[in-house]
């Protein structure tokens, strides 16, 4: 793999940029590998790129349906931060923003994380008493935070609204600085460059059809390419998680949801933070292009159609208009959809199954974007070692028999 | 500057209207009927603004929805507007207009990095470099955040207001160019409810600014005449100024309607726009499409203009954009637009063609005219600064793919380019029709419907005026009849337009260069973001092969004009690249909005105090006059506090806890949820909902219950009273009680139908008064005289009907003070009568207000939790020390009960609730705080719980908390530990949840 | 944004007025006690969540209150009945082509 670097772009300036390098190959499926990663969103080029990078496992395919990053890596509102309540999402989410610290420089590939701060608003005494609980959990984790007053958001996010005198006045907020954003594309094309220099089969247009199993051990997968042998079977397919397990003959917790966002026109730089609000629910960053980039809950019902209900956009837009009165002239330039896979506590399934040799990596719900490295680490430590890595213990399918959730409703309470 | 580009006449301009604005601080002078961009062409102008990437010098380009150049800032202050297109802004007098990048100025950009520093700048350069060291990005992105944007957003309050209408129709005919106002006409004659919307100033379409004639007349001459056709039926409503900008499920369709952006920046009076809401049952699409450019090497400099426009800005504008014309096109239809400008007087250079032997009847008019011919040329690089200046014209070989002789340089200040059309495919794409490439027009064509609608003319290809009028008036008829309106069969003459005879187009997405793509001049794609054909081709070159790829890694398409212009070209470049079709390359999915939508609009009246409603009891008013603090609930305004003049909220709270201790308090308590539940199986029912039995619970009495969800967890709590038999009042929580309705009936409707239980909720029926502390029975006993209040008469836990100040009611005698306490009902119109009642019977007692906050202080003495805030939904009964309130007999396994004996629910070190004392009793816990056992331990702690509730007790003289606490029901006496984020860490002992009273014996006033 | 027929109505109603009650048809355990944890944990939370046909519970919250089923398909959104509580569905995923 050539280097990338000022140098390296001056230097193919030079030459008319001729000369790049392919990012990856576009090899045709062996017949046979030892991992077969089902899914190359974020997610599953992380868990390839980890175990090939940290687990010395290289003889993997990833298989993506359609082309990588295609799914809710393309499709998410690119917001990172780990100030999750309980201890479990708190470690994981941890684990994870530290890797984005380092992620740019490990890939060599500018995923441009943006560490501006994450603003969660507080808008009344419950709403309060969450968020000092919150950070108070944080602090006690090592995860940075601190409770902070309607005036010091003000300072932060100059255009806001904290007058006394509205709807939902804003009480306070848990600010978290090393929270940020990221470029959600750039981030599944380096972990897909430095998976294939690493010799991990990307295998683009090619949909997973069935999960071969012998002897209740996984044996491959079928595709429309034909059937590609693996000892195991690693799956990562936000979206489709329940369809796949179904492949196997596995239920899931899971179910799939629309989930809408939109941007406006570019404006120039007015918001340098990420301000979210559950209670008025809606939450805004601006992007380095300037596009104010927003976001709000879930769908109501369950769908894969990557559309939504427009009514959901209207409550969207009324909670912004809410929080920023002068974006009231804004315009929405575009809106989109998603397919979220939630599970009843907000968290997701990090697991080894019955089957075995097959693994589950799904049900991040509306926060899987924020999680790609360190989902991707933990679930190749889980694969290889075909034991739950410590922190994805708590994550088994078994907690739903148990009844040992991990409520992060709260935390998870607006989309991002 | 004058008007040096203005023609004697123009057809939907009035010159004798002058119309003065300025344009960058420059006064300049307009005429009515103009757009800012026609305005501005007129004067000469020709930078509107810099490039996003390369601040490169930019002109108008199109005249309509298509235009990526032309991004203005309009207007100053609370009422500006950002990235308006010139050519969508219409004059009005005094209206302020300035571009949105380039510093000092657009004529003087010191950004600008053309020439040899863009070559640094190629698709995705920021993914390769900024990134050593780490530590400098946020640094880097400082500054490449400083050229981010277009318009600026206002930093003031929107001062004006958003209608929303929601909108009915059989038919709604997006788009009123030919076709469109044919079908709205034809299905209105049937009798159908039409709705026909147009994002234009007015009617008509392409035909504004067309020269054809339909039926011997002019064509606005026919315009006016079927618009106002259309106006006089009663069932058509016409809608101008209205984008559809989204076709959403169900045939939903959003329609924004700009009611007065044409008049002034601020709205006078009403709303400034309008959200039309439309559930169609049939939608006809007639869109129309936009025309290709030409991608040739500086392509961008100002004076590069497309062909139709230059004709609509002759035509219906009377603005002649320059001297010397040039055009450059791959089909018949530009050679219009030679024979326009020839008939204003000004030179046509030469029209350059890239087909070998065109000969169709506009190629014949203009030959006739003696216009120059250059028959297998292309324009293969514009040249000039902030102006066309030359145009280099090389032979092209037959498929437009080399050059084949020797480049000439034809002066020219205008190069109009036609590359063929591409259909307006927008609103099909919103519901995920898959378009599809049609090789007869070069064009994607709308895809297999996905909803109830059809696409006719030139949006789906048909491009003959004769063929739009025809397919739109059958389809008028066709889907009218599909609504049950007429028989589907046109009735109606379609009027005749004149036919021109054309010569097919040739495909040409990429004009050559002498020089390889890599290393020409500039050929742009995609003008707003600076895409250009080399740029496609190194994505290609660095292994992207996705068209979405392609577009995020260049950016192509993500513009404010979403890529009208430059998609195609774009797709057909990739495609090439890629060396398969344009089918199999595919196309990008469109999304809403088809054009930018106002965040206002779309949001409409559901803002500010109407955001969300406001829930007030009968005794607001009282509460406002006293002065009280409120705390919002739910919906809900309640009084938190009752401060009296100069008293902080703690000296407020204090002096009620202790007035209701020692004499009596009174709490508006009619926010709590109540469900009237009636009906022979109502015992049964509730006994399956609450933890605990109601079966044996007698008229006249009451029982405290929890309820839970499956999973074992505690929803909602309240009293539930046996009104008589078969008939109960259950209350909730104040924000559960929609939650509980719902979820009771959701359990009686579909899992136990054949119960018979109804439920009705009661909540604002009722203005509940709470009167609590020793006196309280004296306060009733003086407004009451028909209910024997004795103790052992009216006993804790009953309810009893009587008068109350005049007035029927309902008093139940339960407490969440552990005082002696009365809830005394009544029928909420009666609410503040009864409490101004109260307060003047309480008078000599010193009755005391006291609202949520003292009423939290009070019942966290007697360790009374509150849902939601004691508990978080990952808590149990007997997490909460409330075993008591299981029914361990009942015979039916109640909702959540089998979830309490999951080996998780079962587990020991469960979080309990606890009471915490502060080893130093003036300190008080805030509430959040985590508990730990060891204080020293480093960083991450272990956590063993954290603190629900926490309040100064005056009564007790010193703190109290509650807080679950891992196996805190066995650590009684054990000191713990909270260290909080200001540096302290304050030590405390787990002791009993309940502080004050433990046997409850307070509420037994004799 | 969908379009509902509300089959105590009898009329098509807007989204807004409805709010969505998941899979359809889940039988509460007539005797839980009876289950094993798995089985229990089953029954709370393991859905069948289909790409395409799916049986459904809607709530008309805003207008007569009442729950009842809607056969949706989950890609399209198409909403090919609505049936009241105690009915069956007309069409199954079999019978849709699926």
């Amino acid at each position: 793999m050539k280097k990338y670097s000022g140098f390296s772009l001056f230097k193919n300036a030079l030459s008319y940029h001729e000369n790049w390098q392919k990012l990856w190959r576009s090899p045709k499926p062996k017949s046979d590998y030892d991992v077969i990663v089902v899914g190359g969103g974020g997610h599953g080029l992380a868990t390839a790129y980890y175990l090939a990078s940290v687990h010395g496992i290289t003889n993997i395919a990833v298989i993506e349906k359609g082309y990588l990053g295609g799914g809710n890596t393309a499709r998410n509102t690119t917001i990172i931060r780990s100030n999750y309540l309980w201890d479990e999402a708190a470690q994981l989410y941890e684990l994870s923003l530290k890797l984005w610290e380092g992620l740019s420089q490990e890939l060599n590939y500018n995923v441009m994380f943006s560490q501006r701060g994450v603003l969660n608003l507080g808008h009344n005494l419950q709403d309060m008493r969450d968020i000092e609980r919150r950070v108070n959990a944080n602090r006690l984790n090592g995860i940075d935070g601190e409770v902070v007053t309607p005036e010091r958001i003000k300072q932060i996010a100059p255009l806001i609204n904290i007058s006394r005198d509205c709807r939902y006045p804003i009480l306070g907020a848990s600010w978290q600085p090393r929270g940020g954003t990221a470029r959600h594309d750039a981030v599944a094309w380096g972990y897909a460059r430095g998976a294939d220099a690493l010799g991990v089969d990307l295998i683009q247009e090619t949909e997973v059809t069935g999960i071969r199993r012998k002897n209740g051990a996984v044996v491959g997968v079928e595709t429309t390419q034909g059937f590609i042998g693996a000892r195991k079977v690693a799956c990562v397919t936000a979206g489709n998680s329940g369809v796949v397990a179904a492949m196997a003959g596995l239920r899931l917790p899971v179910e799939s949801r629309p989930l809408q966002a939109l941007v406006s026109e570019p404006v120039k730089p007015c918001l340098d933070t990420v301000v979210m609000s559950n209670a008025v629910h809606g939450y805004i960053s601006q992007s380095d292009k300037g596009d104010l980039v927003i976001g709000a809950g879930v769908d109501g019902y369950n769908g894969y159609g990557q559309r939504g209900s427009f009514h959901v956009i209207e409550h969207t837009l009324q909670a912004i208009c809410e929080l920023f009165p002068a974006f009231s002239r804004v315009r929405m330039n575009r809106q989109w959809g998603g397919v979220v896979d939630t599970c009843p506590d907000a968290c997701p399934i990090i697991s080894k199954t019955s089957v075995d040799g097959l693994y589950f990596n799904c049900g991040w719900g509306t926060g899987g974007f924020k999680a790609t490295p360190g989902s991707g680490y933990v679930f190749a430590d889980t694969v290889a070692n075909d034991h739950p890595h410590p922190l994805a213990a708590a994550f088994t399918v078994d907690r739903f028999n148990s009844g040992a959730l991990i409520d992060e409703h709260g935390a998870a309470g607006v989309a991002h | 500057m004058s008007q040096i580009n203005r023609l004697p006449s123009g057809a939907r301009i009035d010159s004798s209207v002058a119309v003065k604005f300025t344009f960058n601080g420059k006064q300049l002078q307009g005429v009515a009927g103009d757009t800012l961009a026609s305005a501005l062409l007129a004067n000469g102008v020709n930078v509107v603004g810099r490039s996003f990437k390369y601040s490169r010098p930019r002109g108008i380009v199109g005249h309509g929805a298509e235009e990526p150049n032309a991004i203005m800032q309009i207007g100053s202050g609370a009422g500006t507007v950002p990235n308006l297109k010139a050519t969508q802004v219409e004059l009005y007098e005094g209206l302020e207009a300035a571009s949105v990048n380039g510093w000092p100025s657009v004529n003087f950009d010191l950004m600008s990095i053309t020439g040899w520093f863009g070559r640094l700048m190629p698709p995705g350069f920021y993914y390769k470099t900024f990134m050593y060291p780490a530590k400098l990005w946020m640094t880097y992105e400082h500054f490449i955040r400083k050229a981010a944007g277009l318009g600026s957003s206002p930093v003031q309050d929107d001062p004006d207001s958003y209608d929303k209408l929601n909108q009915h129709c059989d038919l709604l005919v997006v788009g009123a160019g030919p076709a469109g106002l044919m079908a709205a006409r034809e299905a209105a004659r049937a009798g159908a409810r039409v709705i026909i919307a147009d994002e234009q100033s007015e009617f008509g379409g392409s035909l504004l600014a067309s020269t054809q004639r339909i039926d011997g007349r002019s064509a606005t001459g026919w315009v006016e005449e079927i618009v106002a056709e259309l106006n006089a039926f009663a069932n058509v409503q016409t809608l101008p100024r209205s984008t559809v900008f989204g076709y959403y499920d169900h045939n939903f369709l959003g329609i924004l309607q700009r009611r007065t952006d044409h008049l002034v920046l601020r709205a006078a009076a009403g709303a400034r726009q309008r959200l039309h809401r439309v559930r169609a049952k049939q939608v006809i699409l007639a869109t129309g499409a936009f025309e290709r450019p030409l991608v040739f090497a500086h392509n961008d400099i100002p004076g590069v203009m497309q062909a139709s426009s230059v004709s609509t800005y002759i035509n219906r504008y009377g603005v002649a954009p320059g001297n010397r014309l040039l055009v450059f096109t791959t089909n018949d239809n530009a050679y219009q637009t030679a024979i326009d400008w020839h008939r204003t007087g000004r030179t046509v250079v030469a029209v350059i063609d890239s087909r070998a032997a065109p000969e169709g009847q506009l190629v014949a008019a203009a030959r006739q005219l003696g216009i120059q011919i250059m028959a297998g040329h292309g324009v293969i690089e514009a040249q000039g600064g902030k102006r066309v200046k030359r145009a280099l014209v090389a032979p092209l070989s037959a498929d437009g793919s080399e050059i084949t002789g020797a480049v000439q340089r034809l002066g020219c200040d205008l190069i109009a380019c036609s590359g063929g059309w591409s259909p307006a495919i927008h609103l099909s794409s919103h519901t995920g029709a898959k378009p599809t490439w049609d090789q007869n027009i070069h064009g994607f064509r709308p895809g297999e419907s996905k909803q109830q609608e059809r696409s006719v003319g030139a949006c789906g290809g048909s491009y003959a005026l004769s063929a739009c009028l025809a397919e739109g008036a059958a389809a008028g008829a066709e889907m009218a009849h599909l609504t049950g309106h007429g028989d589907g069969i046109l009735h109606f003459p379609v009027p005749e337009a004149e036919e021109v005879q054309e010569q097919p187009q040739q495909a040409l997405f990429l004009v050559p260069h002498t020089k390889a793509t890599s290393r020409a001049p500039s050929q742009f794609v995609d003008m707003q973001l600076d895409v250009s054909a080399s740029g496609i081709e190194l994505a290609v070159r660095e292994g992207f092969e996705s068209v979405e790829h392609i577009k995020r890694y260049t950016a192509m398409g993500f513009g404010t004009d979403q890529g009208k212009l430059g998609n195609i070209n774009g797709m057909a470049i990739l495609a090439n690249a890629l060396g398969q079709s344009i089918q199999e390359t595919g196309t990008t999915i469109f999304r809403p909005s088809y054009t930018p939508t106002t965040f206002g609009a779309i949001a409409g009246r559901d803002v500010g105090d109407l955001f969300d409603p406001e829930r007030y009891t009968a005794m607001h008013r009282w509460h406002q006059d006293q002065g009280a603090e409120f705390e919002d609930v739910g919906q809900w305004k309640r009084p938190w506090y009752f401060p009296q003049s100069g008293e902080s909220m703690l000296e407020a709270v204090n002096r009620e806890c202790l007035a209701v201790r020692n004499s009596v308090g009174i709490l508006d308590a009619s926010t709590l949820g109540k469900i009237d539940i009636q009906g022979p199986d109502a015992a049964e029912f509730i006994t399956r909902m609450y933890t605990n039995s109601y079966l044996k619970l007698a008229p006249g009495k009451c029982r405290y219950g929890v309820m839970l969800k499956e999973d074992g967890m505690i929803f909602d709590d309240g009293v539930c009273a046996c009104i008589a038999d078969n008939h109960y009042l259950m209350f909730t929580t104040t924000g559960g009680a929609a939650g509980v309705l719902a979820w009771l009936e959701l359990w009686q409707q579909t899992e136990w139908p054949h119960l018979q239980v109804y439920f009705t909720s009661v909540t604002d029926h009722w203005a509940t008064a709470t009167i609590s502390g020793p006196n309280a029975r004296k306060v009733l006993a003086k407004v009451c005289d028909d209910i024997d209040l004795a103790n052992n008469a009216f006993e804790f836990m009953d309810w009893r009907d009587g008068t109350v100040a005049g007035v029927d009611a309902r008093v139940f005698r339960i407490s969440f003070t552990g005082e002696l306490t009365y809830e005394i009902n009544v029928p909420a119109h009666y609410g503040r009568h009864i409490w101004e009642a109260l307060i003047a019977a309480g008078e000599e007692f010193g009755i005391t207000p006291y609202g949520t906050e003292t009423m939290h202080v009070l019942r966290a003495e007697k360790g009374f939790i509150i849902v939601g805030q004691d508990t978080d939904g990952s808590m149990t009964p007997a997490d909460m020390n409330m075993d008591w309130v299981v029914g361990k007999n009942k015979s039916f396994s109640f909702i959540g009960k089998r979830s309490l004996q999951r080996s998780d629910s079962v587990r020991e070190n469960r979080k309990q609730l606890v009471g915490l004392k502060t080893v130093d009793g003036t300190q008080v816990l805030p509430e959040g705080a985590q508990v730990v056992f060891d204080p020293q331990q480093v960083i991450p702690m272990s956590m063993q719980g954290h603190v629900t509730s926490s309040y100064y007790s005056a009564n007790m003289g010193h703190s109290i908390a509650l807080a679950v606490v891992k196996g805190g029901h066995s650590r009684l006496g054990q000191i713990v530990h909270c260290p909080l984020a200001d540096g302290r860490t304050i030590a405390a002992e787990i002791v009993s949840s309940v502080f004050y009273d433990s046997k409850g014996e307070r509420q037994n006033v004799q | 944004m969908l379009l509902i027929h509300c089959p105590y109505c009898r009329e098509d109603r807007e989204e807004e007025e409805f709010s969505y009650g998941g899979e359809a048809h889940i039988v509460r355990p007539l005797e839980p006690e009876a289950l094993s944890d798995q089985e229990w944990g089953d029954y709370l939370f393991f859905r069948k969540n289909p790409r395409g046909i799916h049986h459904e519970m809607w709530y008309h919250q805003t207008g007569c209150r009442r729950y009842f089923y809607a056969t949706r398909n989950t890609v399209s959104y198409e909403i090919l009945e609505t049936y009241m509580v105690g009915e069956k569905p007309q069409i199954s995923a079999a019978e849709a082509g699926q």
